[in-house]
């Protein structure tokens, strides 16, 4: 029913509001990824505990040459070191993701945004209906008119877990990585096991979102990429 | 239509007047209680001065941690030695007997201090953890003493804003707001891990500032100055980080 009323109102697919912190978060988001990859070439080996360094053991390392010579990544090239800039724009781009993220949802719990497009419907909560949902993504079955106007319980606790458990974890760890942050909260860092510990668990998110960043944009071009980017961009969902 | 766009537009234009004017008035206030740092201009200025600001308010008197003995790094990573100057050569053939670090600007008593005299003040041991820009990290046990108590012995002035510090390499210097200077974990390092501070790890003389980066703990100083504006240092940004692209606050 509430659907019918949807698709029939002049409401727009997404609220303006949305749409705007929606960008904001994407373009700072995707400013985020690229500087966190090249201050990750710099010094590419992660470490579990307080400290590590290249005299100890890595956790793991990723198998690039750094932009750093004293880096032991079996390379006899150094890339070049693009540190400066990408600092400067990682934290400038947290800061907007940061800010715009507080906006965002303050304004979903005023609104009732998360209750009505987010939160699934109480018939839904089922993992028959979790399911069922799943199916139809794997089997990539365009989704017909109802669900263009709505998202589906996947979908639902998809964007459910990026904004309140993802989000909030990649700000906490990146948090954790600051020395004047953990002078005046150290149980942020302490209780990660160690800065080096919060290193490695901000990477692990970081390619949490990025897998998240893939699939949603793979699931946009299937869906319909004209008019799921317009619905974005204007609010109009229709194809007229 | 036109109803309901003009009292939009009224309500919008309302709510721009009231956030320039809150904007302007946030300005107002950093300003005057020294919350905008040197290198606030150019397109990462935002970003800078909002991570140091916040992180003033936050962090004022905060103490770095600490840690027990048994979590000192058993293989410290010394970095890079910069390539040494000849005047550094020329110390360290005579076991930096001269060493001086010279303290000017906004003093009553501008002084010239070997590192006996600097052992004869107050001596602070600290285990804290160096933390590099890169990633990689360390902890070692620190000794030497706090920077408010060599600038306190130099008679400094109520209106000092910055400690100027530099390298025996006059390209390489920094500088650190009064928070920091006054902070008591901010120490003229010459000792670490109980013995003198090994010329690669920045001895004989090490500033250490353990609630930012690595960076901030520049090697081998020489001289420090203090002053009430960035101004006249460099091309004024606060150091030469920031003239080489990394923030003058790296307290991030």
């Amino acid at each position: 029913m509430r659907d019918a009323a949807l698709l029939n109102s002049n409401r727009p697919r997404h609220a303006g509001f949305v749409r705007i912190t929606h960008w904001i978060t994407a373009f700072a988001f995707l400013a985020l990824l690229i500087t966190g990859a090249e201050i990750v070439i710099s010094h590419p080996r992660f470490y579990w505990g307080e400290t590590g360094s290249d005299l100890t053991t890595p956790l793991f390392k990723i198998p690039i040459p750094a932009s750093r010579n004293l880096v032991p990544t079996g390379y006899g090239y150094v890339m070049p070191d693009q540190n400066g800039w990408s600092r400067a724009l990682h934290f400038q781009a947290a800061w907007a993701a940061v800010l715009t993220g507080m906006v965002y949802v303050i304004w979903g719990l005023w609104t009732g945004h998360f209750r009505s497009n987010l939160f699934p419907a109480p018939t839904e909560r089922t993992w028959a209906s979790f399911l069922r949902a799943m199916m139809k993504h794997i089997h990539f079955k365009r989704p017909d008119q109802t669900e263009a106007s709505s998202y589906n319980v996947v979908q639902r606790t998809t964007y459910l877990i990026v904004i309140f458990v993802l989000f909030p974890l990649v700000i906490w760890t990146g948090l954790a990585l600051s020395p004047g942050f953990n002078s005046a909260v150290p149980a942020a860092v302490n209780v990660l096991g160690g800065r080096q510990s919060a290193r490695t668990l901000h990477f692990f998110v970081a390619v949490l979102l990025m897998l998240f960043l893939v699939v949603h944009v793979a699931m946009v071009v299937l869906a319909g990429f004209t008019s799921r980017m317009r619905a974005m961009i204007t609010g109009n969902a229709s194809s007229g | 239509m036109s109803k309901i766009s003009r009292r939009k537009f009224v309500t919008a234009g309302l709510a721009a007047t009231a956030g320039v004017s809150g904007l302007a008035a946030a300005a107002g206030l950093a300003r005057r209680y020294g919350l905008i740092p040197p290198d606030s201009g150019g397109m990462y200025g935002p970003g800078e001065t909002l991570t140091y600001a916040a992180q003033r308010l936050l962090t004022r008197h905060s103490l770095a941690r600490e840690f027990p003995r048994s979590m000192i790094s058993k293989v410290p990573f010394p970095n890079e030695t910069p390539p040494l100057n000849d005047a550094f050569k020329h110390h360290q053939a005579s076991g930096f007997a001269d060493w001086r670090l010279s303290v000017d600007g906004m003093v009553t008593q501008p002084a010239s201090l070997s590192l006996s005299d600097l052992k004869s003040l107050p001596v602070r041991s600290q285990i804290t953890e160096v933390v590099c820009e890169e990633g990689w990290s360390y902890i070692a046990e620190w000794i030497g003493t706090p920077l408010v108590d060599v600038l306190n012995a130099c008679g400094i002035l109520p209106q000092a804003r910055y400690i100027v510090y530099y390298s025996i390499d006059p390209e390489w210097w920094e500088s650190i707001d009064m928070a920091d200077a006054r902070h008591p974990q901010t120490l003229v390092t010459y000792a670490m891990n109980g013995e003198d501070l090994p010329v690669s790890f920045g001895g004989p003389l090490r500033l250490r500032v353990p609630r930012q980066l690595g960076y901030k703990s520049v090697k081998f100083i020489t001289r420090l100055t203090v002053t009430d504006s960035m101004k006249r240092f460099g091309k004024g940004l606060g150091s030469a980080s920031p003239e080489g692209g990394y923030a003058w606050y790296a307290g991030i």
